[in-house]
């Protein structure tokens, strides 16, 4: 509880900062007037401008975390993101190929073709992870996923009708939360809470796996039920944050381990402090993004890949030496 | 009495094979069974298949009188608690978190307290805030027994509890199970010592290649014709102040009949566990 709340805390001083600075020098004076009068100038740059860029930020970073804790847990994996095992990969194909397919101009056809892409690649994870028994062969799997969801994803590109197609399916998939206004967060806030809520009602069949499939299976839970909240769940968080913001990988595979050690390794504790650690490193990555002096400005992606690439890499190293034991 | 489990002909297929064959038992509340067999004869498949973890090629299995396959998965926990074979932990939950999961449906103060009272009945209550993954594995092996013992259930199905752990805390794992017999659970547990079955179940169920070769009390089920038959094993019950002693050597050619020397020797169990 107490990590929450400082967690909580964290989170509003980084919303403050990624609304107070930009690529815009703002005086105090002006600050002054952004507060007292929304719809001036200065009012514009921040509160219609970098207020909804970085609540986007939070929104899918935190839903990342959250859908990260929660693989880990059903999974029983410290290597498992929606990223890593395929599930944002899908949902980026599934994007590409709405915008491809001409279809970009209907409302909510991206952002549910998205969805359906990570539903897709939930379920397959989830059926498979059911009967492999070595985390690695799940991990394997999921690169196997990927690959393919790269490799149709290239597919798209290659027959992809013309360059502003193009153009615009890249900028879809190396992630961003630029430009993004209150009416693109409104939308994705049904499905982050409906996935929200399945996963916060799967929070105690993920514990019980911690003992295996076995005894979880004659703990009293309906642990049926319990996986497919778990699955579906993450899949709606993983969909919409693409929806949002494209594909941004490894901050559902990092807020867990940020948080794990504070709550004892508890997969079920470990949700919501995730969620808040997501939000805290994608707005912290996307200000990154935004101030580190570059011609063309950062997507947040890349910069998440830059950072969270490494990690992945060491989280692996300490892991592998768990299973080794 | 209606019998906490009941299997029927039970067989199971895997692949081709049939690795359980026509296996009939049932373990009444107040007892202690042991399922024992070489490695391959079935013992853990049995055990997963009274309990509906496993497709039955034949037969049927109960529990409490009930078809297990009829269950839903809360009715089967309130009847039935169970202790795979498989230790592996994922996580790294202090103890008394793991323990406690037995306890899922309880409040959580209540859940808590059942936790480090399983603790202590295992001698392990000082280990309570320790995470599972920090510790040696028998120390492992006690907590996971901890989480089987505080779920209360009437029937407790345990895979190799015995596996892995020092003697002294062999005698003491079987005597916490005892103790929930006593207290009116009917446990069923597969083990390999022969010596710790022998003194520490009422009845011993004998597996081999997948069919049930006698279920008996110890001295009966472990005569030396059900030595020769289930392990290959040339050898006796001998008493002992402490209770019967499994003595045995290795049978060279397994067509031997048992040796003469064996004769009548067997002995009663006695002494305390």
């Amino acid at each position: 509880m107490r990590l929450t709340l400082i967690l909580l805390g964290a989170l509003f001083l980084a919303l403050a900062l990624a609304v107070a600075f930009g690529e815009t020098a703002v005086t105090a004076a002006q600050y002054v007037r952004a507060l007292t009068d929304p719809g001036s100038p200065p009012g514009e740059i921040l509160w219609a401008i970098r207020a909804p860029r970085a609540v986007a930020a939070a929104l899918v970073g935190a839903a990342l975390g959250l859908a990260g804790a929660v693989m880990q847990g059903l999974l029983r994996n410290p290597l498992a993101d929606p990223g890593v095992l395929g599930v944002s990969g899908l949902a980026g194909l599934g994007a590409a190929t709405a915008i491809a397919g001409g279809l970009a101009a209907i409302p909510g056809a991206i952002e549910g073709s998205a969805l359906a892409g990570a539903l897709i690649a939930g379920s397959l994870v989830a059926a498979l992870a059911a009967r492999l028994r070595e985390p690695e062969a799940l991990i394997l799997f999921g690169v196997a996923l990927s690959a393919m969801g790269g490799a149709l994803t290239a597919l798209v590109f290659n027959l992809s009708p013309s360059p502003v197609t193009t153009a615009e399916m890249w900028s879809w998939l190396m992630g961003s939360v630029a430009n993004r206004d209150w009416s693109d967060i409104a939308a994705a806030l049904v499905p982050c809470a409906l996935g929200a809520t399945l996963c916060a009602f799967a929070a105690g069949g993920l514990r019980m796996l911690t003992l295996g499939e076995e005894t979880a299976a004659l703990s009293g839970l309906a642990m049926g039920r319990l996986r497919v909240a778990a699955v579906a769940g993450t899949a709606l968080l993983a969909g919409a944050s693409v929806a949002v913001a494209g594909v941004i990988g490894f901050v559902g595979l990092a807020a867990p381990h940020l948080v794990r050690g504070s709550v004892s390794d508890d997969p079920a504790r470990t949700l919501a402090p995730s969620a808040l650690a997501g939000a805290i490193l994608l707005v912290a990555a996307d200000l990154a993004a935004r101030l580190i002096p570059t011609d063309e400005e950062l997507k947040l992606g890349v910069v998440t890949a830059l950072f969270g690439a490494p990690l992945f890499a060491l989280i692996a190293w300490r892991a592998s030496r768990s299973w080794r034991a | 009495m209606t019998p906490a489990l009941e299997v029927r002909g039970l067989g199971v297929r895997r692949g081709r094979t049939l690795v359980l064959e026509d296996v009939t038992l049932q373990v009444f509340p107040g007892e202690v069974v042991g399922v024992i067999g070489a490695n391959g004869s079935g013992k853990t498949t049995l055990l997963r298949a009274a309990l509906g973890l496993q497709a039955l090629a034949t037969g049927e299995a109960f529990l409490a009188g009930r078809p297990v396959a009829a269950l839903s998965d809360p009715e089967r926990a309130c009847l039935a608690g169970y202790l795979p074979q498989e230790r592996r932990v994922s996580w790294n939950l202090p103890a008394w978190r793991i323990a406690a999961l037995g306890a899922v449906g309880r409040p959580p103060a209540a859940a808590h307290a059942d936790a480090l009272g399983a603790l202590a009945a295992l001698g392990v209550a000082g280990l309570a805030e320790r995470g599972v993954l920090d510790m040696s594995g028998g120390e492992r092996a006690k907590v996971l027994l901890a989480r089987l013992i505080a779920t209360g259930a009437p029937l407790l199905v345990a895979d190799e509890p015995a596996a892995g752990l020092d003697p002294d805390a062999q005698l003491m794992v079987m005597e916490t199970l005892r103790a929930r017999a006593r207290a009116g659970a009917a446990v069923i547990a597969s083990l390999h010592d022969l010596t710790l079955a022998a003194r520490a179940c009422d009845r011993l169920a004998v597996l081999a290649g997948g069919r049930l070769v006698i279920v008996a009390a110890p001295t009966e089920a472990l005569a030396p014709p059900h030595l020769a038959a289930a392990f290959g094993l040339d050898g006796a019950l001998v008493a002992s102040p402490a209770g019967p002693i499994l003595a045995a050597r290795r049978r060279i050619a397994s067509n031997l009949p048992p040796s003469p020397s064996w004769g009548g020797a067997a002995a009663g169990r006695g002494g305390a566990v």
